[in-house]
């Protein structure tokens, strides 16, 4: 079995160092055997783009410090999104920005991250190459380090070109207890942006929808602006949650189904950016139906929610933050919403795929 | 949302719906068809029915092209796909419509058929084009508004010579199915009690406003074509009461925007050179329809998925629980339906009108089923 990388050291008393080759080269199958060629892979791609210490021990596992105090937060979630570029990130960042703010919205600091890449034979080592960079970059700026990794390599057909899982595990401080099941008539719900942009930058660059828009996805990690929002109303806050798959929609009717409770919200209230309406348009969307990478919605006693969302609108990334609502009693547990009309409609989860209209 | 679009302006929203209030004559009730399942889902989404009037009524119409799609015809599309031959693209809406017996495109989808949601008929004939070795059907659905888009492939297929491209026919015609509302057997007995019609703009785009005269001049109902956008509904539902307090019923176009009394000329022309009538045509809750619907001339019978692979449709009986069929006529609501909400949901739907985001169902489900609750808990009912 021959494998795709060129000779770079030709001097024969020496033990050959051969590299990959970045430009024209592929994932073959040996890349994932446990051979030379995957330590290799490790060696040329992964350990330059993650770069961190835990790493550098080149052991199965990290050996981490315990963190005082506080309570453990761990989660783990898979990304396989399509396509693996995308306006504004890719599968690498994403990877990074989703696990981060899943840790983050218990209010928890993130603090280490492992990454399990499924890579399909035959997958461009470029593209591989630009993958573990960005995740390695958004690592690095969110300073949450992967500390341990894996990498597999299946057959041709059998995985669409990358399959990312994450995990994380943060730490979460004393007195601190966010919980879906926390809302209560009368809380505030405050959402930190405007909704829709990153679904709609996935769909506007896949192939068969045609038409263009300036609108690039939101991924972000999140635990900047949520360590921002704990110091400002600490106790107070009851839940977080990011509206990703299912959007602004699933994520409040998840709220209410957990707590017990209806929500009512505004229309008017909710920042909806001109072009990802426009796009939603065109394609039958609901903007509420919409994925998002980098917004979240925090559920807060009403009278802090003020100083909540001032706190949140002095971060770059909730410039936008605003009340959109609130839990009201409702043994039906309803999500209903005045629309900018005045009428009111029920905010419902979405049913199977979101589709495009036909007609 | 914060929409910028002048169309969406809800504090003229609010102008109209005090107005249509004011007008609106407190001595009778005003009952309106919205023949589009766009109209239908505006509606719900926007929450117009909260800014009327009670006695200012819409009732949903026929106008969504998956829920007027008879079983026996969904059937059709699942044999089809079951032939390992067959790749067939479909638009997404159809992939969860129940056939007979439970089945539907997305279960066969799983099973292995070669199934692809597609968002135009050009992605179908793309299809075609780069496999040449797959026979590909594409199963064309929708008002007049879908059919000239359906023509313009045929043509393209017919000039790269494809033989490999073929069309399932299901394209129907809008004021066809209003005749057969006004003269239905409930019709008949007085139960379709309908003041007027709200008629989609983008029909009359292709096919003008003259092809519904008939309405006022053999049943004195007023149509006002009317745009999509929710301030566009509000004010044809104005031109509507207006025309029945005046005694008046003609077909008015409140969409100045883009139609014409005689419509697209180009269009119909493209139309006709493809499309011919069927003497007779299945609907789901319409029964057989006479000059309802299109299929293919027979110069261009090369390109009919249902000549290709003689394809012979046996009607199927819908769920006897199931009401689309009534609601389809105007003469039911979904709320009127036992299995609207238990049984029937997007999630599990048993009927059609809960697939399509464009289904009274569905809209209602979606978007309003806190009424059927409000008035359940009040003890008052709108009953159709
Ligand atoms: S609720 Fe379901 S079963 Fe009842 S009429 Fe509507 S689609 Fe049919």
């Amino acid at each position: 079995m021959t494998i795709d990388i060129e000779q770079t050291n030709k001097t024969p008393s020496r033990p050959r160092h051969r590299k990959l080759d970045l430009k024209n080269g592929r994932v073959e199958l040996t890349h994932g055997a446990g051979g030379r060629a995957m330590a290799q892979l490790i060696a040329d791609i992964f350990a330059p783009a993650f770069d961190n210490a835990f790493l550098a021990q080149h052991n199965d596992q990290a050996a981490l410090p315990m963190p005082k105090g506080g309570r453990l937060v761990m989660t783990t979630d898979g990304y396989v999104v399509s396509p693996l570029f995308f306006p504004g990130g890719d599968i690498g960042s994403l990877a990074v920005h989703g696990t981060v703010n899943d840790i983050a919205m218990s209010g928890a600091t993130p603090l280490y991250l492992s990454a399990s890449w499924v890579i399909e034979e035959g997958f461009p080592l470029a593209d591989l190459d630009r993958l573990a960079r960005s995740m390695g970059e958004a690592s690095r700026a969110a300073g949450v380090p992967v500390v341990t990794g894996d990498t597999k390599v299946v057959e041709r057909g059998k995985a669409d070109g990358v399959f990312i899982t994450t995990a994380g595990v943060g730490v979460v401080a004393p007195g601190l207890d966010l919980s879906g099941d926390r809302a209560r008539p009368g809380d505030a719900v405050v959402l930190s942006g405007s909704i829709g942009d990153h679904g709609v930058a996935i769909m506007s660059s896949r192939e068969n929808l045609e038409f263009e828009t300036a609108i690039v996805s939101d991924s972000a990690a999140l635990h900047g602006l949520v360590a921002d929002m704990v110091a400002a109303a600490g106790p107070h806050l009851k839940l977080m949650r990011d509206p990703t798959r299912g959007g602004l929609a699933a994520t409040l009717n998840e709220v209410a189904d957990q707590s017990g409770v209806g929500i009512t919200i505004a229309e008017d209230a909710i920042p909806v950016k001109p072009e990802v309406a426009a796009a939603c348009e065109l394609l039958g969307l609901d903007p509420l139906n919409v994925a998002n990478e980098g917004k979240l919605i925090a559920v807060v006693e009403a009278s802090h929610a003020d100083a909540l969302v001032a706190a949140m609108r002095a971060h770059p990334l909730g410039r936008e933050a605003a009340v959109i609502g609130h839990a009201v009693a409702d043994e039906h547990r309803f999500v209903q919403m005045t629309t900018a009309f005045g009428g009111g409609r029920i905010v419902d989860w979405l049913a199977g795929e979101q589709l495009p209209r036909i007609c | 949302m914060k929409y910028v679009d002048e169309y969406r302006d809800g504090a003229l929203a609010r102008g109209i719906a005090a107005t249509i209030s004011a007008e609106a004559d407190p001595a009778r009730t005003y009952r309106f068809m919205e023949f589009c399942g766009g109209h239908t889902h505006a509606i719900a989404r926007y929450g117009l029915e909260d800014l009327l009037p009670a006695n200012v009524q819409m009732i949903h119409g026929p106008g969504c092209p998956v829920c007027v799609l008879p079983i026996g015809r969904m059937d059709d599309a699942i044999k089809l796909a079951e032939n390992p031959k067959i790749t067939l693209c479909t638009y997404g809406d159809l992939m969860r419509v129940p056939g007979s017996n439970g089945a539907s495109l997305q279960k066969a989808k799983a099973h292995g058929c070669d199934i692809r949601m597609v968002y135009s008929t050009l992605d179908a004939l793309a299809i075609a084009e780069a496999e040449p070795d797959r026979e590909v059907v594409f199963f064309a659905i929708g008002f007049e508004t879908t059919t000239p888009p359906t023509a313009v492939a045929l043509q393209i297929a017919a000039r790269k010579e494809l033989t490999n491209f073929s069309i399932f026919c299901n394209h129907v015609l809008t004021p066809s199915a209003i005749r057969a509302i006004m003269t239905s057997e409930e019709a008949k007995r007085g139960e379709v009690m309908l003041d007027g019609f709200v008629g989609p703009s983008h029909v009359s785009t292709v096919i003008g406003t003259d092809p519904y005269e008939f309405c006022s001049e053999e049943f004195g109902k007023p149509v006002v074509i009317a745009g999509f956008e929710p301030l566009d509904v509000m004010q044809s539902i104005l031109m509507l009461v207006r025309q029945v307090n005046d005694g008046r019923a003609v077909v008015e176009n409140q969409y100045i925007r883009a139609v014409t009394p005689e419509g697209n000329r180009k269009a119909q022309a493209l139309v006709e050179e493809f499309f011919e009538l069927r003497p007779s045509f299945e609907w789901r809750g319409l029964g057989q329809v006479p000059m309802s619907a299109l299929r293919l001339r027979q110069t261009f019978a090369h390109f009919d998925a249902e000549l290709k692979f003689g394809m012979v449709t046996v009607a199927a009986a819908d769920n006897p629980a199931c009401e689309c069929g009534a609601i389809l006529r105007g003469v039911k609501r979904p709320e009127d339906c036992k299995l609207f909400g238990t049984v029937c949901t997007p999630e599990n739907p048993m009927g059609s009108c809960m697939v399509s985001s464009e289904g009274s169902c569905a809209a209602h489900w979606t978007f309003g089923r806190f009424r059927t609750f409000a008035r359940a808990r009040s003890g008052e009912r709108r009953s159709a």
